[in-house]
């Protein structure tokens, strides 16, 4: 969905170049996550614990894994944006502002990986809880 | 950004009567920011050490289980809910709505005071299903 005038576009107005597609993002990112994370609070409060093989058993079952992985995306895909407008609010200078947000990136790949492969690894584990 | 230092701000900060709308948007960014830091690693170390084994799990829960376990998990529920209502503001005044005096006060008091009442009635469960 595209929120800028044909002008706008054309003149590539805004400061990140990008900025109604930045905007319409995080907001369609935050109606899913918090729809996902109510999900996961009922979720959880239904589990009768959440020692080790309740939370396994629980996640390898397809409907909790695939919502799991959706929250990462969507969490993840939200939180990235929210922190690189509050980084292009405090850092003016060009060079710290561009090794922030690359950082930024970096690390935002690396923990949403991190956390789809333990999902998947959990969901794929078979039937016996992994020890 | 490349501001002349010889042109004069607006004293933008420091001419305005405090109210609940200001606190309410810069908790906006605070809890965000919070979320979106300690929130999320926490987040990935409770999948990590469950997907590694159950002595990594235990680990977790160790810490998670402690009384500063416990401070981190209702500040991070916390900052989730005062964030949440928070957004859900932002999406109303998006749209042009709420900007009159009284309804933008009394919707940015409803997001704090909603933000500990959903707090609280989260750890009443958690406690209660114990
Ligand atoms: C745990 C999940 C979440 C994290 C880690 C997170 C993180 C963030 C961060 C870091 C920002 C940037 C803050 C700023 O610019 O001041 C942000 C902005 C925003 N968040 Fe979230 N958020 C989460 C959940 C939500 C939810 C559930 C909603 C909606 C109900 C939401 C709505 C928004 C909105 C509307 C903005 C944009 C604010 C603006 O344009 O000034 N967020 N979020």
């Amino acid at each position: 969905m595209r929120m800028e005038s044909p002008l706008g576009r054309v003149r590539g107005l805004g400061s990140a170049r990008s900025g109604a597609r930045h905007w319409w993002l995080e907001r369609l990112t935050s109606v899913s996550t918090l729809l996902l994370f109510i999900w996961f609070a009922v979720s959880l409060l239904r589990l009768p614990g959440l020692d080790h093989e309740t939370v396994t058993e629980w996640l390898r079952s397809p409907l909790a894994a695939v919502p799991m992985l959706l929250l990462i995306v969507s969490t993840f895909w939200h939180l990235k944006l929210g922190l690189q407008v509050v980084i292009e609010d405090y850092v003016h200078q060009e060079g710290s502002k561009l090794f922030s947000v690359l950082l930024l990136n970096f690390l935002t790949i690396a923990g949403a990986a991190l956390a789809f492969f333990a999902i998947l690894k959990i969901a794929f584990g078979g039937d016996a809880p992994n020890a | 950004m490349h501001r002349n230092p010889s042109r004069p701000l607006s004293p933008h900060l420091t001419i305005w009567r405090w109210g609940p709308h200001m606190l309410v948007s810069i908790l906006h960014r605070v809890t965000g920011t919070g979320l979106a830091t300690l929130g999320a690693a926490a987040f990935v170390w409770w999948l990590v050490a469950a997907a590694t084994s159950a002595e990594a799990y235990a680990d977790f829960l160790d810490h998670a289980d402690n009384w500063y376990g416990v401070v981190i998990g209702v500040g991070l529920s916390w900052a989730f809910f005062q964030h949440s209502l928070s957004g859900i503001r932002h999406f109303v005044l998006d749209m042009g709505a709420g900007y009159e005096l009284g309804v933008n006060k009394f919707w940015s008091v409803m997001t704090l005071v909603g933000s500990i009442f959903l707090t609280a009635l989260l750890w009443f469960l958690i406690v209660g299903g114990n």
